[in-house]
């Protein structure tokens, strides 16, 4: 029952001498679907994550909206069960299932107690093969999903959102909310719906991992019972996207005390030589935490913000570089001229060995943290096979960190960071600011 | 509320409901009356440290409501021997994250870090506990960053104006009724005698809970907080927690709030309701189950009647917060189709709640539930950190280590009876408070 199993222990360091170990296996099964599995028998259930990369980006022309609609209906009746039963039948067996679409995957995250696992999974594999799309269901979901989207279009963080992606993607899907528009969610058929399934639910675009109680022959079995009628091929892949960001200003009128501020410019893809020393130049100037300088100078020393950051946001095929503030209305012109001389300041200057240090020591350190509970280890196992990184990666992350120099730090920052170049998209009455021209 | 915002809330399927069998907790007082809590997992090097403060919003001086809040931010400036700011990046030295959150009933401060770095957050922690030294530029400044975290949590969400209004209108005489942020025109005036008053009479060992989860043992746990925290002395003028007690409800209390940036209407409606209480939390566990069988998701009574049968509803929900150390409060929603009006959404509300008074409990429903909490036991221990959360609230709650320990088992004694008593009890629309969230009107 199991074709292949190659096994990687890997073993975390964390700063001075305390070690944590991740053993993982690469496991095929008879008809050639592959997994990565961290087998831990302490506690008698399994967390399991699949992936289905495209997501909503495969939605079809016109039909916007449609994957994200079907990812919800998923549960929503499958089999021989209404939505109603479906749902008596995972609370009777104590088992947790999530649907969830993003603009490169859609989702399913699994947890179920040992004991249950053959109902369980005979439950999800309806879920996943069966769903019933009855139009009551149809109806009932789409009323929640156009609640949704009538409350973002009156949202300063979503408005901002959606103006920012529209300036940087041009006519690909990531330009538009996933959740479609109130005219294409309300035009959508059960034909779309099956076709979108069709679409997103195939073998070849599928991403599987599992942590806990769980053998490699049982998880094998598992997954052929569970994934293999799968159809072979689903809908091709979108283009890549030229992220071309003008910079300057856009400013959406909206009465509220508060703007909110999204801003950003091209990023760097995950596979790029240099995107590891991005990311430790992102933790000095925008990273998480009370220590970044965007955090120390708009906050701390002018407590102009709750809390700025910086984030880069490699999407599948296409990069930005992204970060967001809010200030109430009279001041977020000056959070925005703090920002903008920070980002032109890490340009010109870099940063300093101590905060090189210091970022290395958190980055590193931090790692190791992640890996706490099944369900976290899944998620990360899943994340990194699409990404197409090697199994033993885990074991020599820290170090690509530890690589990193100050001079590549310099250069990254001079190549990477443009502030002429980055865009703020600003929600709100702001004061003394408006609307450069040609946005 | 928390010092920095996080992106991602986790919620738990049924917070608060599990259990003490498999876990490996263990708990002992130091001598200067401050509370230790240690729960261990070996499975990976790392630990969660808190402490917990019975001190909360409720219990601030009237006129400086925000206090409590103010005060967390504030410990992450400069003490006798740590510079501002040097908690926080010491931590992220170390690797580790920390934060601060406040509540009614309790502040809290914790760190997750390497196992091996238990002792050094012990010592910040320790420290700032009595040695915070405060500038006015720290008031200044500070007291900036919170007035726009008011405006991004409560001032640009009408959704939090208005619950802030229903907690107002449902708490006539009890500080529950005050926003823990505060309410802006006092948070404006929060000065260093606010913050230092508040500090100099909460932040005590015999007032905090020492919560460790994780890679460590009770003898290393004890060790360490005997060498740190041991060492503080015990506020002798500790003031007992005795508040302004809510009078009974004798009127039905009814509002509207309008606001133009409503993109959904929907109806809210709360009773004031029993609390987990040291000793007696039957009640309580009735409510937990009560809210879960009327508003717990698509399998629940509400949803059924007002999202399956009538499809009056694109959600419903009913919320029940058992922790409290006062009486706390259980609360209904239910967000109408874009063609039903609010009226029409409560009178299917109230129509629904009459209903089931008459129906009763689905004994199945209520068997499937108490088999998730049984489950819940095992999914828990996957996650330590969560159960040293749970201790850390109820005992800065009131609640004792053997209620929190006995919770699971009055879950599972409850009977259909004891359910429908306590929507009896409760659930009296004479003394309960419904607010609208609407539009603002169009003007012609």
């Amino acid at each position: 029952m199991i074709r292949f199993v190659l096994t990687v222990v890997v073993l975390l360091s964390l700063p001075l001498s305390v070690r944590a170990e991740v053993e993982i296996q690469e496991v095929t099964s008879d008809r050639g679907l592959t997994a990565w599995l961290v087998e831990d028998h302490a506690i008698p259930f399994v967390a399991l994550e699949i992936r289905f990369r495209g997501g909503a980006s495969l939605d079809a022309p016109g039909k916007r909206g449609a994957i994200n609609l079907m990812t919800a209906l998923l549960d929503d009746g499958a089999g021989d069960l209404d939505a109603r039963g479906f749902a008596r039948e995972t609370e009777a067996l104590a088992t947790g299932f999530g649907f969830d679409v993003s603009d490169d995957a859609l989702s399913v995250s699994a947890r179920f107690l040992t004991e249950n696992k053959a109902e369980s999974m005979a439950l999800l594999r309806a879920a996943l093969l069966e769903p019933r799309f009855d139009p009551d269901a149809i109806e009932r979901v789409r009323g929640q999903v156009l609640t949704g989207i009538r409350a973002d279009a009156k949202d300063p963080d979503s408005i901002a959102a959606r103006t920012f992606d529209r300036i940087a993607f041009g006519d690909h899907p990531y330009a538009s909310s996933l959740n479609g528009t109130e005219e294409s969610v309300a035009a959508l058929t059960r034909d779309d719906l099956l076709a979108a399934h069709r679409a997103v639910l195939a073998r070849d675009r599928i991403y599987i991992s599992a942590v806990g109680d769980i053998t490699p022959e049982q998880l094998s079995t598992l997954m052929d019972e569970l994934l293999a009628d799968l159809p072979a091929e689903g809908a091709p892949m979108p283009d890549r996207v030229e992220v071309a960001i003008p910079g300057g200003m856009t400013v959406v009128p909206f009465d509220t005390p508060q703007s909110v501020a999204l801003f950003g410019q091209p990023g760097l893809a995950q596979d790029h030589p240099d995107y590891f020393t991005a990311i430790v130049l992102n933790q000095v100037l925008g990273g998480g935490g009370f220590e970044s300088r965007l955090m120390s100078e708009v906050r701390e020393k002018r407590g102009l913000t709750y809390g700025v950051y910086s984030y880069l946001a490699p999407k599948d095929f296409g990069e930005v570089y992204l970060g967001s503030v809010r200030s109430a209305n009279d001041r977020i012109a000056e959070a925005i001229a703090v920002i903008r001389e920070e980002w032109a300041k890490a340009a010109a200057e870099g940063i300093t060995q101590e905060e090189l240090d210091d970022a290395k020591t958190y980055m590193t350190g931090a790692y190791p943290l992640r890996f706490d509970g099944n369900g976290p280890i899944a998620r990360i196992m899943v994340g990194m096979q699409m990404l197409g990184l090697p199994i033993d990666y885990i074991a020599t992350r820290n170090e690509r960190v530890e690589a990193v120099t100050l001079a590549d730090v310099r250069r990254v920052a001079g190549d990477l960071l443009d502030p002429e170049g980055l865009h703020f998209v600003v929600v709100g009455q702001p004061l003394g600011l408006e609307t450069t021209a040609g946005n | 509320m928390l010092r920095l915002p996080v992106f991602a809330a986790c919620l738990a399927l049924l917070p608060g409901l599990a259990p003490a069998s498999d876990e490996a907790v263990s708990t002992f007082l130091l001598d200067n009356g401050m509370q230790v809590v240690v729960v261990e997992d070996h499975r990976a090097p790392v630990v969660q440290h808190m402490v917990w403060y019975r001190a909360g919003s409720a219990d601030e001086p009237k006129g400086s409501s925000g206090v409590a809040h103010f005060l967390e931010h504030l410990l992450f400036k400069a003490t006798d021997t740590l510079e501002s700011g040097e908690l926080s990046a010491t931590v992220a030295r170390n690797g580790g994250r920390d934060n601060a959150f406040t509540s009614y009933d309790y502040t809290a401060y914790f760190q997750r870090v390497a196992a091996d770095r238990l002792e050094i957050m012990m010592r910040m922690e320790a420290d700032r506990m009595r040695n915070i030294r405060l500038t006015e530029n720290d008031i200044e400044t500070e007291r900036q960053v919170i007035i726009e975290e008011r405006n991004q949590r409560t001032e640009s969400n009408p959704s939090a104006l208005f619950g802030e209004q229903v907690a107002a209108a449902q708490y006539l005489n009890h500080r529950y009724g005050a926003p823990i942020i505060g309410w802006m025109h006092e948070m404006q005036t929060l000065d260093m005698d606010d913050a230092l008053g508040f500090y100099e009479t909460y932040y005590a060992p015999n007032n905090a809970i020492l919560v460790v989860s994780g890679d460590v043992t009770p003898e290393e746990v004890r060790r360490l907080a005997e060498q740190y925290y041991g060492v503080i002395p015990a506020n002798p003028d500790l003031p007992a927690r005795i508040r302004t007690e809510e009078p009974p409800q004798t009127a039905e209390r009814r509002l509207i709030y309008r606001d133009a940036r409503v993109a959904q209407p929907y109806v809210r409606r709360s009773y004031l309701a029993p609390e987990r209480d040291p000793g007696a939390q039957e009640a309580a566990a009735a409510l937990t189950f009560l809210a879960e069988i009327l508003g717990g998701g698509t399998t629940s009574y509400l949803a059924d009647a007002l999202q399956f049968d009538s499809q009056i509803a694109t959600y419903s929900a009913a919320f029940y917060r058992g922790v409290s150390l006062d009486d706390t409060t259980f609360d209904l929603v239910v967000v109408p189709r874009p063609d039903v009006s609010l009226q029409e959404a409560e009178d299917a509300l109230d129509a629904a709640l009459a209903q089931f008074m008459t129906d009763g409990v689905d004994l199945a429903q209520l068997e499937r539930i108490k088999l998730q909490i049984r489950a819940d036991q095992i999914y828990a221990r996957d996650d330590v950190d969560r159960i040293a959360n749970r201790y850390g609230q109820a005992l800065a709650s009131g609640l004792t280590v053997e209620d929190v320990q006995a919770w699971p088992e009055i879950l599972d004694a409850v009977t259909e009876e004891d359910i429908l008593q306590a929507a009896r009890d409760v659930l009296d629309r004479r003394a309960s408070v419904t607010g609208w969230l609407m539009r603002e009107e169009a003007i012609q």
